[in-house]
């Protein structure tokens, strides 16, 4: 620990923290532009600039290691005179044109001008121009007003891991470039708005649409993908203006993917906003009390057998709990399931199914492979975490399958089960490199789990690490990647058949009621089936309907959802439904009222801690569980392993209705236009 | 000094020659391993030794792989050092040292003869493409001020007339001497030297 004074404070701070770090710690407030926690250093903003004691020229607070018995003051005329000075060049080539510029009210610039600038200028000559680079479709671009931080390079190069931004030329003349006049290949790209401390980068969704103080900000979760990214939603009456990351270290650190920030305006777009019911294959719009009652008749008439249920990828805990709720109290039959896909799920043990050493156990693992799945693609900020713990610790990484760019190397190999066994029994070079390693980390995606000896493989990669002692009490090794934001919750809450296979059956068309709750991924033919379809958009499920009650989005309700991680977080309510639409909970409450007179729950507060209570029995039964790994009745079958991933820009309802997504898949992916989408 | 843009004409490919290849392999040799980027400045030199004084983007391209490094990162540096041309300057790239104790001695007379000679505008290609000329910044040669430099050759102790010679001979394909132009050696004084008569190579 060095000890040095701040202001004739006195602070303790770790070795290799810089003297603005030590300055922070002390409580006093230094102002920057270049500086980032989350970057690299770069020095050239010179706004935090401070005194130390025995050097005749001010210092770069951000860029100075701390050292022992050093005497720095920030409140003197010198440090205030430095200040001043940096922020006249600063704007010397700024514009003036904060009353047209998106930043405004939320600018570094404009902030610290305010409090450390001059209110006039002696800059008598023509300001510079900048000619506008063309970023693709999320990132808006106004270079004249770049202060040259460098923080979108440094971002783009260290965490994006797409070197394609770069400072060129010197000088006054220096320009933020990107040479590929086109989007960055990054799912990340659009936090380089977020990184931006002035109007340089904008986004372009949210061109010219409010003023900061103008939103309603509400603190929530997000649900693109199973991460749980934090973030909060600025809403402007009903609608949801943007996304923006807050920070949670243990989860999405600073950063969100470009889906997470602008698929929200498919909250906009193809809205379910009033019951529907189809008659001759025209849906006409109806009152809650037509479809509640053809709701009733149906379920009456209709034996319970005949009788089944699918939810979707968006739900929250809740929902899931209380649509359970409805098929176990109301209509006593346990058809009910949350996969769209025949893979293999134990949902015996959490274990089984979560990412057991938790997001922030990347950074400390020393060996990470990936079986059948795409980080990138379908957990961004994970994958931009495997990318830092790469460049942190040189972590080894191993991917079972080809998985094209990762942003980080890694050594492929030939996707074949057969090669998983080979490497779960001891019978490959990397199962050497798993038992020697400290903190070996199995990544296991989807796809892995839809082969045909998935279960046997799961339970021999199971066996062969408990046989190495790698299961550790702080410390396991197995790591399930869940797409869906709302999978983990839905396994918690046992939405799950595992006796019938319902897909097939469904596919057979055995049932004749079929129960739709923000499912829309289903692949199947209707034939005489009478569908229910519950949702926020008009998609795949409300197609093929006959009844439509719609629903509400994430951002409208209250509700719980649990990360891949096993996490239980709350999102909150930023608007409310359009229309007459309802929250999830309420209309199932409801249609169960209507059949039996009697609710399900009496308030969300009963629903909250009766759902609380049945996972926590069910976590202490869990404990009682023996293990055993028996996979001689499993058969096993070499098979090629696909990687089967969803377009990433159309993963689900929301994204599929948003233009923005849209024009990403288009820039992006070097789509071809065929003049007939969208 | 304004923003270096790229020329607009581009060659397609680019690659070192053998000459080229060894010399950056020789260069590439002095770093440690894994530090080979270090070299990039040196080797667009090379490049730009081997392109008629000047880099096109394929030759940037080319070094990045060529080093295993981001592009951006080889047009950063490119774009940063004036002394990098990222235009055509001919294949006898004429530079007029400009600063003070040439301009005193008669520097504009030198830039004057250009105009006249190869273009009216400075980085600007003569009408045969083969010369352009360009004001730079100190050279170096004060005591033979004012000079022009010549891709590799300096040219002293100059004026108008002597200027617009070296120019015509240049224009016709033959290589001018380089050197003082006022019958002295090197910067000794003119009329021999003065002092240190005792030292035969002083």
């Amino acid at each position: 620990m060095l000890k040095l004074k701040v202001n004739d404070i006195e602070v303790e701070v770790e070795e290799g923290l810089t003297v603005l770090q030590a300055c922070e710690k002390a409580g006093i407030e230094i102002p920057r532009f270049c500086y980032h926690e989350k970057l690299s250093i770069a020095g050239n903003c010179r706004m935090c600039l401070v005194e130390m004691e025995k050097s005749p020229k001010p210092i770069a607070s951000c860029a100075m290691p701390a050292a022992e018995g050093m005497n720095i003051k920030t409140n003197t005329e010198f440090v205030e005179k430095a200040r001043k000075g940096v922020m006249e060049f600063l704007l010397a080539n700024h514009p003036l044109d904060c009353p047209v510029c998106d930043q405004g009210g939320e600018c570094d610039l404009q902030d610290q001008s305010m409090y450390y600038g001059v209110d006039k200028s002696r800059f008598k000559e023509n300001k510079r121009m900048v000619p506008e680079k063309n970023m693709g479709p999320l990132i808006k671009t106004q270079m004249t007003r770049c202060i040259h931080c460098t923080r979108c390079v440094r971002f783009a190069t260290e965490v994006a891991g797409v070197p394609e931004l770069g400072a060129i030329g010197r000088g006054e003349d220096m320009q933020i470039t990107t040479y590929l006049e086109q989007s960055m290949q990054s799912e990340l790209s659009a936090n380089v708005v977020d990184l931006c401390p002035v109007g340089a980068l904008t986004s372009k969704p949210y061109v010219f649409e409010a003023r900061p103080w103008e939103l309603k900000k509400t603190e929530t979760i997000d649900v693109m993908d199973a991460i749980g990214s934090n973030v909060r939603v600025d809403t402007y009456d009903w609608e949801v203006k943007r996304v923006l990351p807050i920070i949670n270290e243990d989860i999405n650190e600073e950063w969100i993917s470009d889906k997470t920030r602008y698929a929200c305006d498919g909250l906009l777009h193809q809205r379910l906003d009033t019951p529907f019911i189809k008659y001759n294959k025209k849906f006409e719009k109806a009152s809650w009390a037509e479809v509640f009652k053809i709701i009733k008749s149906k379920f009456e008439n209709t034996s319970k057998e005949k009788i089944c249920g699918f939810i979707g990828d968006l739900n929250n805990m809740e929902t899931g709990y209380v649509f359970k709720e409805f098929f176990d109290r109301t209509l006593n039959i346990k058809n009910y399931e949350t996969r769209s896909d025949n893979r293999y799920v134990d949902v015996s043990q959490r274990k089984n199914y979560i990412f057991n050493s938790s997001i922030n156990g990347i950074d400390e693992s020393d060996l990470i492979f990936l079986v059948g799945c795409n980080p990138r693609y379908e957990a961004t900020i994970l994958n931009a975490r495997i990318r830092k713990a790469y460049l942190n610790n040189n972590t080894k990484i191993v991917s079972l399958n080809e998985a094209g760019d990762l942003t980080y190397p890694y050594k492929n190999l030939d996707g074949q089960s057969q090669t998983l066994k080979d490497i779960f029994e001891n019978n490959h070079e990397l199962s050497k490199d798993i038992i020697n390693s400290k903190k070996p980390m199995i990544i296991i995606g989807e796809s892995f789990f839809r082969l045909n000896s998935s279960k046997f493989l799961f339970s021999k990669i199971n066996e062969f690490l408990k046989k190495n002692n790698k299961f550790l009490d702080e410390w396991k090794p197995i790591n399930i990647l869940s797409c869906d934001a709302s999978a983990v919750g839905n396994f918690d809450i046992g939405l799950i058949n595992n006796e019938k296979n319902l897909l097939s059956e469904l596919k057979e068309h055995k049932f004749e009621i079929i129960y739709l709750l923000g499912q829309d991924n289903l692949n199947f033919n209707k034939e005489n089936e009478f569908i229910i379809y519950q949702g926020s958009h008009g998609d795949n499920g409300a197609e093929i309907a006959d009844i439509i009650l719609p629903g509400s989005a994430y951002t409208e309700q209250d509700g719980y959802f649990t990360n891949l991680e096993g996490k239980v977080q709350k999102a909150y309510k930023a608007s409310y439904p359009p229309g007459e639409a309802k929250e999830d909970w309420q209309i199932i409450n409801e249609i169960a009222e209507y059949m039996n007179n009697r609710k399900l729950f009496n308030d969300k507060d009963e629903l909250e801690s009766s759902m609380f209570n049945y996972l926590k029995l069910k976590q202490d039964k869990e404990k009682e569980i023996q293990e055993f790994y028996d996979h001689n009745f499993l058969e096993f079958q070499n098979e090629k392993l696909f990687l089967d991933i969803k377009p990433y820009f159309f993963s689900n309802v929301i994204a599929r209705s948003s233009k923005t997504m849209i024009e990403c898949n288009n820039s992006k992916l070097n789509f071809k236009s065929t003049g007939t989408e969208g | 000094m304004s923003l270096r843009r790229p020329s607009k004409n581009q060659p397609e490919k680019f690659e070192f020659n053998s000459q080229s290849l060894e010399a950056a392999n020789n260069i590439i040799s002095k770093y440690p391993e894994g530090k080979q980027q270090s070299a990039v400045m040196a080797l667009l030199y090379i490049a730009q030794r081997q392109n008629n004084n000047w880099i096109p983007l394929a030759a940037m391209k080319y070094i990045a792989k060529f080093l295993k490094m981001p592009y951006i990162k080889v047009y950063e540096v490119a774009t940063f050092y004036t002394m990098y041309n990222l235009s055509p300057v001919g294949k006898h790239f004429i530079q007029i040292c400009t600063t003070t104790p040439c301009m005193i001695r008669g520097a504009n007379k030198l830039v004057e003869a250009c105009k006249e000679k190869i273009s009216k505008n400075e980085c600007e290609l003569s009408n045969d493409e083969s010369c352009s000329w360009m004001e730079v910044e100190c050279l170096g040669a004060c005591v033979n001020a004012p000079m022009m430099q010549i891709n590799d050759e300096y040219y002293e102790d100059l004026d108008k007339d002597k200027t617009l010679k070296i120019l015509e001979k240049i224009l016709n394909g033959e290589t001018p001497k380089p050197g003082s132009y006022r019958g002295r050696l090197n910067n000794e004084p003119e009329n021999n030297r003065k002092t240190l008569l005792d030292f035969k190579n002083a």
